[in-house]
């Protein structure tokens, strides 16, 4: 018999009654609200600010030239972005002629491992939604911005639509159908790196970006 | 009168179950709830047949010892009374644990079921049954209050004791930092971690005199044999004749502020 | 390294251990601190005590549902992990564990392996194990990373390093990190770890991490952390070996939300974690980036002994916030390595033995005042002082067939037994407790001066010279 069999055999003699599933729905029924786009990009924003992220309101006209301005406040002169996307494009678009290095994420990781490591100082991702209740960031990296996108730069500039803001993870989770399929690695981002592992002091950057800054495109800036 | 409604509903007839602790260490302690008692027109009756709820073997380990012994509790409350108890942890031991302990034997667990919806914890009974409001009779005076783990996390009556004491007007009750955390009594675990419990009952000391009250108030006797013993103890380590932190059972404290001419 | 903290029984010299942090008056200062920091932010999480004592139901729910069907829970994992191309393993034993992640190791040739936070990597001995194979695991948790430079163990389940200064940090980097000198500010401190662990990071063969919760529907690896070394680990090399034991499942994908939620408010009291991350397979051909081998490692090492008794088994539910331990008088006093253990506090008392078994664990039971703060915080309701008791029993009672744990009887002792059963004897007998209080009422003067432990730092037990009884009768 293999270790998986004894194991499974084990737990398998073990009598054990079965128990009525638990009704997640209900819970969250009963103890969360739901709120307007206002009221959810409020809280989101509160939220993330507490967790020292930088929180800039933009509109879909104005995003670029705000995301310039953040760059040159922080004398960024080089940005990881995805040019196959049309956030991606547009961020190139109007960074180029300010003299902002745009590289894009287009060979595989090996290839390029210690450029990314060493030599990026900040990309830029969109986020595919938000969650409100914990000030959270959903990313499903893809091809086009990679997993390590928005975790090596030690500046990471997120593009957030905040209509896509949903009240609860579990809200997030079942009005999108994650359970129908999931991308090789989904991730929640609440904020930048940070640890108390030294005599319970925060301090930000420990491994991820030390600085996080949200786009937080509504609907007029 | 304003607590008619209570009044109509209040028992006539109460059992006191004392426990060993009380019985043999804190004498005064359960003379002083009954007096208390009685003064609100309650007879109470001390089944002589009675011991200890069992909970030292019960906790230690030792179940079958724990339910020969609560066997015996079992039969001395025939009536239906309430069941008053002068400590938290035994009182949660006869309501929450008895019933687990008799869970193989059906005759004894209808029994312990019927006595565990019986059992008060001293109080519990006066707030919560009595509606009692203490008439306070004494002078200023600033006390601080213990509550046993038991109390506080299975029986629930860690407000009750609270609300007597702040029911006496000229009583200030003050606060210890840490107030929820044990006092590192815990039955036979002082005895098999001494270490442990030495310093969390020096650490509870020292919270409760950091507060300057004149005396500590319990409900609970197993806590106050550790506090008062490490109080004492430390105390003779530096000479002091006199008690730095004096303490009681609230049953005493209570008893003693709402006679007439009482000065403390 | 550290050839000291190993291979020893917990229970031997655990009193001895637990003396040296108690007279310690700077380590007492410091626990104390940090759990009060921990205790504090926790409170914060949960304002309103209704909302919080539902989900701690709807959590123990959850847990209780999933381990009410666990074995095909696991086959169900297993299926749609693989399907996802991540590789499954089993192993009963660390040994097994162990052969199974160095295997991997051997196949890639690897010499670095960069580790996100894993107890049960702890748990199994990883780092001794690739140390004698000639792998270099290197700790990347910053916590994790400051113990091992140290040559220690973690000290807590979520704090590693918590038993250390800054300045003892600082010195420990000043002396073990080349070109290093002596600094106390954290933040700065945190960036001499992230410089040296971001070159580790970088050409690591082999990533390896723990698991929070592995979602049996979807085939879904979860992670908490938030410093970012938990996703490097997972991401950076080409191989990421996933170390979890069997009870970490959940069926369905939304039962995450509330555990997550329930974790890291009562963990650090932050009401989500800086990074949640959802593994669901190794790097599909058209990704650029993320590991091309995925491993998980499915250990038992005694949760299947746990699991067969209806009690012992809510052992299992545990989610490894480390509340317990933060809210333990008991930790607080002595730290995580008096315990000896790799899981310290009160949920190392109760899970430690099922890994170790009773004969190395006796003692360990014994440490706690039943006070009830563990159970009372516990986010998924485990009745830790209800287990504690269950193990004494365990332990205390005479050797008999079929126990339901290993070394049962281990803390057996005729003699203790003995009394225990006069002591039953008399409180059992009207007669005889009246016969024996009556004595010790009347000779309670003659009570010796020295009662053991109990007068170390009390004064000495005295009966009242009247019993209530006495007083009642007189009173008539």
């Amino acid at each position: 018999m293999s270790a998986r069999d004894r194991i499974l055999a084990k737990l398998n003699a073990a009598p054990v009654l079965p128990k009525a599933a638990p009704d997640i729905a209900a819970w969250y029924q009963t103890h969360r609200g739901t709120e307007s786009t206002a009221e959810k990009a409020a809280r989101f924003r509160g939220c993330i600010e507490f967790a020292h992220a930088e929180v800039h309101v933009v509109s879909p006209a104005s995003w670029p030239q705000k995301l310039a301005e953040v760059l040159a406040d922080k004398q960024i002169g080089k940005l990881l972005v995805a040019p196959g996307t049309d956030h991606g494009a547009r961020a190139i678009a109007g960074l180029t002629s300010g003299g902002i290095e745009c590289r894009g994420y287009d060979s595989r990781i090996e290839a390029w491992k210690e450029e990314l490591f060493h030599d990026i100082p900040a990309s830029l991702t969109a986020a595919r939604c938000a969650i409100a209740e914990t000030g959270t960031l959903v990313l499903w990296p893809d091809e086009h911005e990679p997993r390590l996108m928005s975790l090596v730069p030690p500046v990471h500039i997120v593009l957030l639509d905040a209509a896509t803001t949903h009240n609860t993870f579990y809200e997030a989770m079942q009005s999108e159908g994650w359970a129908n399929g999931l991308p090789t690695n989904a991730l929640l981002i609440s904020g930048p790196s940070k640890t108390a592992d030294i005599q319970v002091t925060l301090a930000y950057g420990a491994h991820g970006p030390k600085e996080l800054i949200v786009l937080l495109m509504g609907e007029a800036a | 009168m304003s607590e008619q409604a209570k009044t109509s509903q209040r028992p006539a007839d109460v059992y006191f179950f004392a426990t060993c602790v009380v019985d043999q260490f804190f004498p005064g302690a359960g003379l002083d709830a009954i007096t208390l008692l009685e003064r609100e027109g309650i007879r109470v009756h001390f089944p002589e047949e009675q011991t200890c709820c069992g909970q030292p073997a019960y906790t230690s380990g030792f179940p079958d010892e724990a339910r020969k012994v609560a066997a015996l509790q079992l039969t001395l409350f025939p009536n239906d009374w309430p069941v008053v108890v002068p400590s938290g942890s035994c009182a949660g031991m006869m309501k929450h644990h008895y019933p687990t302990l008799f869970a193989a034997d059906p005759a004894r667990k209808a029994q312990a079921d019927a006595l565990s919806s019986r059992i008060y914890e001293f109080t519990d009974f006066l707030v919560n049954v009595l509606g009692w409001q203490p008439e306070d009779k004494g002078g200023d005076c600033t006390v601080v209050l213990h509550t046993s783990c038991s109390a506080r996390r299975e029986m629930g009556v860690h407000l009750t004791g609270r609300k007597l004491l702040g029911g006496l007007n000229k009583v200030k009750v003050a606060q210890q930092d840490h107030e929820s955390e044990c006092c590192g009594f815990g039955g036979t675990f002082s005895i098999k971690q001494p270490e442990i419990s030495g310093a969390m009952v020096e650490d509870k000391v020292k919270s409760l005199k950091a507060t300057g009250a004149e005396r500590v108030v319990s409900a609970d006797c197993g806590c106050l044999m550790n506090i008062l013993g490490h109080a004492a103890w430390k105390d003779k380590q530096a000479g002091l004749a006199q008690p730095s932190l004096p303490g009681e059972h609230i049953a005493s404290f209570l008893l003693r502020r709402t006679e007439e001419r009482s000065s403390k | 390294m550290s050839e000291q903290a190993l291979n020893f029984m917990p229970s031997e010299g655990f009193r001895a251990r637990a003396k040296d942090v108690v007279e310690n008056p700077f380590l007492r200062q410091s626990f104390r601190g940090a759990m009060d920091f921990l205790i504090n932010k926790r409170i914060t999480q949960f304002p309103d005590p209704e909302e919080l004592e539902s989900l701690r139901t709807l959590g123990e729910q959850i847990r209780q549902y999933n381990l009410g069907k666990l074995p095909s829970l696991l086959v169900e994992l297993e299926e749609n992990l693989t399907r996802n191309g991540i590789k499954v393993h089993w192993a009963e034993t660390p040994d097994e564990a162990n052969a199974i992640i160095l295997g991997i190791c051997q196949a890639h040739s690897a010499k670095l392996m960069v580790k996100g936070k894993s107890m049960v990597s702890e748990e199994i001995e990883l780092n001794h194990a690739c140390e004698a194979a000639g792998i270099d695991a290197m700790e990347s948790d910053m916590g994790e990373y400051i113990v091992q430079l140290a040559g220690e163990k973690p000290s807590h389940i979520i704090m590693p390093a918590i038993h250390k200064t800054k300045q003892e940090i600082a010195e420990l980097f000043a002396a073990k990190v080349p070109g290093i000198d002596y600094t106390d500010n954290v933040d700065e401190l945190i960036q001499i770890g992230r410089k040296v662990l971001r070159e580790k990071f970088l050409v690591a063969d082999i990533g390896l991490s723990g698991v929070n919760f592995a979602v049996a529907e979807t085939g879904t690896l979860c992670l908490v952390e938030n410093e970012g070394n938990g996703r490097l680990s997972t991401t950076a090399p080409p191989v990421h070996i996933a170390i979890t034991g069997i009870e970490k499942i959940v069926e369905k994908l939304d039962h995450v939300p509330p555990l997550l939620s329930l974790l890291t408010r009562s963990a650090t009291g932050q009401n989500i974690s800086t990074y949640f991350n959802m593994i669901s397979g190794p790097r599909k051909p058209h990704e650029k980036d993320g590991p091309t081998e995925v491993h998980l490692v499915l250990l038992d090492n005694g949760r299947t002994q746990a699991y067969a008794d209806e009690q012992l088994r809510k052992t299992l539910q545990c989610i490894r916030c480390g509340a317990c331990m933060n809210h333990c008088p008991v930790y607080t006093r002595i730290g995580g390595h008096a315990y000896g253990t790799t899981y310290p506090g009160p949920i190392g008392k109760i899970i430690s033995p099922h890994m170790l078994g009773l004969e190395a664990t006796k003692s360990m039971a014994t440490a706690s005042s039943l006070c009830g703060a563990c159970g009372e915080v516990c986010p998924v309701k485990i009745p830790i002082p209800e287990l504690l008791m269950r193990l004494r029993e365990e332990s205390f009672s005479a050797p008999h067939a079929n126990p339901a744990m290993r070394g049962q009887g281990a803390g057996y002792s005729a003699l203790v037994s003995t009394i225990w059963r006069g002591w039953a004897a008399v409180y059992r007998s009207p007669a005889l407790y009246r016969m024996a209080t009556w004595l010790g009422s009347r000779f309670g003067g003659l009570m010796p001066s020295n009662q053991g432990p109990w007068t170390s730092v009390r004064v000495p037990l005295k009966p009242a010279p009247k019993r209530l009884r006495d007083l009642l009768k007189e009173r008539g």
